[in-house]
């Protein structure tokens, strides 16, 4: 099968090894032919988003705004803070030369002056050698002024990292945006969307380094090509990240539409031990899960995974074997979202609270019933109702689980609700006794 | 404590800003640069922050409180990082998280008293693939077990 995004070529972070085997000829190409043009091809590739929502890359570059003299930017998402994925890191470290080329490819087809790839802070190390990469395409004329003359062009874009700080929320393309402009990392209320108030108020367009690592290729080899691999709806291949009980765990690029199981057992060497599978989230922690028995037949695509009452997400696959204590996994979601909750909306950041103080007492054995009708409730309350999705991004993984593992829950829970006033819920932020950890 | 940026850093500064069009954005990079500096983001630090970047001295605060990686008191020399999230938990992340506590004799976010050691339990650090994984300040172990993580703690001086 054909690697796309990460093609196994020796040392190919190297400018020269890229360029040996036609690195930057892609953008040389893009330069003879007019942004429009550019634009009609990703959108005919049918190339959608890698970073979570799977929006078609062509139809976002186009709502840029055409004659407008204020400045443009374009943002390269590598925030990557989604638990269970791993696979934008693979790019930076193996293939940082193609992701360069398609910031410049795409700075050109929106008019962006200026790009900054976003990575999160504790990538220190990726930061380097994607750094190293930029200066070396500096060096060469690739980037900045020089590139007028090495393109025959008279564009030029300049290409930034900015580091992260520790802050999931950041991936959400408008705190990204605010966190790039030195503040805090708040998602802003949409609409105005990016394309029309983005970054320093100008017109700016968010994407996932996946996404416009796809760039190079698609220019180079044409919107047919590409929209022939995998499934139709949601062409090209996937960098899908498997981790938990799997024998082989890794990132593993395959066309999209590819079955789940095959991923599971043909590539990430099946489940260890042989255990059976109790439950799989296919796309990062946020993605309602799947059971064990719900699988067979499953394709790793948008529409394939909605179908199936899940989504595609970052395509990062977290397998769980029948042995795993459901309960302790989502008591430790939920500390993730209470953890990264951005505090600005009540329902996010008292709800994530709530959930995740309910989840421990379960774990600890002092659960209800009630509890887990409560915590359902809680999420619905806190889905749809605030600024960002993270939001959803909480309430989803407990409103499913308990859903689609009731049973799980209900083993561990008491019948009687406690006449003792243990359960009072209040907010937890401010308080001198922090949430205790998931017992661990 | 009094803190002034070093004359190299205030060079570096300079070229940080020309990233962007505005000098509040280099507000992150430039406490990162404090950081490096001082080993931690002091009170002192944010105002010398506020200060070279013309920001109001709030917004720094504000910035600097939001972001976990700047450190508001001073962590040890070795700052350990054992992540517990889900796919490293499925894999014995909390072993390795409870076994590093014990060792330290540790306690999340704290420091021990010879500055030696500090340690964080950490949400995802995109090691999922090759969990369970520690950091030690800005390196990454992967692929560990308790064992291996303990030999990890032993070599460090
Ligand atoms: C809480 C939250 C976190 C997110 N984190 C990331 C991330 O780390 N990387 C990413 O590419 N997109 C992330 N997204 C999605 C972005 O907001 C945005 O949709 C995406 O970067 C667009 O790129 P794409 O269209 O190429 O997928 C996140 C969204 C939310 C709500
Ligand atoms: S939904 Fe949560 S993370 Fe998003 S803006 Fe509201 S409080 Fe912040
Ligand atoms: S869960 Fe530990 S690195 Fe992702």
């Amino acid at each position: 099968m054909e690697k796309i995004v990460l093609p196994e070529i020796e040392n190919f972070h190297q400018l020269d090894v890229y360029l040996q085997n036609g690195g930057y000829e892609a953008a040389k190409s893009a330069f003879t032919q007019t942004t429009d043009q550019i634009i009609d091809t990703v959108k005919k590739s049918g190339l959608r988003g890698r970073g979570g929502a799977a929006f078609s890359a062509g139809l976002k570059w186009s709502f840029m705004p055409k004659n407008n003299a204020k400045p443009k930017y374009l943002c390269v998402n590598g925030d990557e803070s989604e638990p269970g994925s791993f696979k934008d890191r693979q790019i930076l470290e193996y293939n940082p030369h193609q992701l360069i080329e398609g910031t410049i490819i795409a700075c050109y087809a929106i008019g962006a002056k200026s790009a900054y790839i976003y990575v999160r802070g504790e990538y220190h190390k990726w930061i380097k050698l994607l750094q190293k990469a930029v200066d070396d395409a500096y060096e060469k004329g690739f980037i900045g002024d020089k590139m007028k003359e090495t393109f025959a062009t008279d564009f030029s874009c300049d290409i930034y990292v900015h580091k992260g700080a520790g802050a999931y929320i950041c991936g959400e393309e408008s705190a990204l945006m605010n966190s790039i402009e030195g503040q805090r990392g708040y998602p802003r209320v949409k609409p105005p969307f990016p394309a029309q108030n983005g970054l320093w108020g100008n017109p700016t367009t968010i994407n996932n380094v996946e996404t416009i690592a796809n760039i190079p290729p698609i220019i180079k080899k044409g919107w047919e090509w590409f929209s022939a691999i995998g499934e139709p709806k949601h062409p090209g291949t996937i960098l899908f990240g498997v981790s938990g009980h799997v024998n082989n765990p890794g990132v593993f690029e395959l066309p999209s539409g590819t079955l789940l199981t095959d991923i599971i057992y043909k590539y990430a060497g099946g489940v260890i031990g042989d255990k059976k599978i109790k439950c799989v989230i296919p796309g990062g922690s946020s993605m309602p899960p799947l059971r064990g028995d719900q699988l067979e037949g499953v394709k790793m695509d948008a529409e394939s995974l909605k179908a199936v009452g899940s989504a595609i997400g970052t395509g990062g696959i977290m397998v769980m074997d029948e042995d795993t204590d459901l309960v302790r996994v989502l008591a430790r979601i939920a500390k993730f979202y209470y953890h990264e909750s951005c505090g600005q909306c009540t329902p996010c950041r008292e709800g994530t609270g709530w959930m995740l103080k309910i989840l421990n007492r379960i774990v600890r054995g002092e659960g209800t019933k009630k509890d887990v009708d409560l915590l359902v409730t809680i999420a619905k309350n806190i889905e749809g109702n605030t600024v960002c999705a993270l939001g959803d991004a909480a309430a989803w993984p407990v409103k499913f689980m308990i859903e689609r593992f009731r049973e799980e829950f209900d083993a561990v829970v008491k019948d009687e609700v406690s006449l003792e006033p243990k359960n009072k819920v209040h907010s937890l932020r401010h308080t001198a006794n922090p949430i205790a950890p998931v017992q661990g | 404590m009094e803190f002034k940026f070093l004359e190299e850093n205030l060079q570096t500064i300079e070229q940080i800003l020309k990233k962007y069009p505005t000098k509040q954005a280099a507000v992150m990079p430039v406490l990162y640069l404090a950081q490096e500096q001082n080993g931690w983001i002091s009170k002192e630090v944010m105002l010398a922050t506020a200060s070279i970047l013309d920001m109001n001295e709030e917004d720094v605060f504000g910035v600097a409180t939001f972001y976990t990686m700047y450190h508001k008191k001073e962590m040890g020399k070795h700052h350990i990082q054992v992540c517990t999230n889900v796919s490293c938990m499925l894999r014995g992340g909390y072993q390795i998280y409870d076994a590093v506590k014990e060792k330290l004799g540790l306690d999340n976010g704290e420091v021990s008293t010879d500055k030696k050691f500090s340690l964080e339990e950490v949400e995802c650090m995109g090691s999922c693939g090759t969990a369970p994984m520690i950091a030690v300040n800005e390196d990454y172990f992967e692929n560990l077990d308790k064992e291996k993580a303990l030999q990890i703690l032993d070599s460090l001086n």
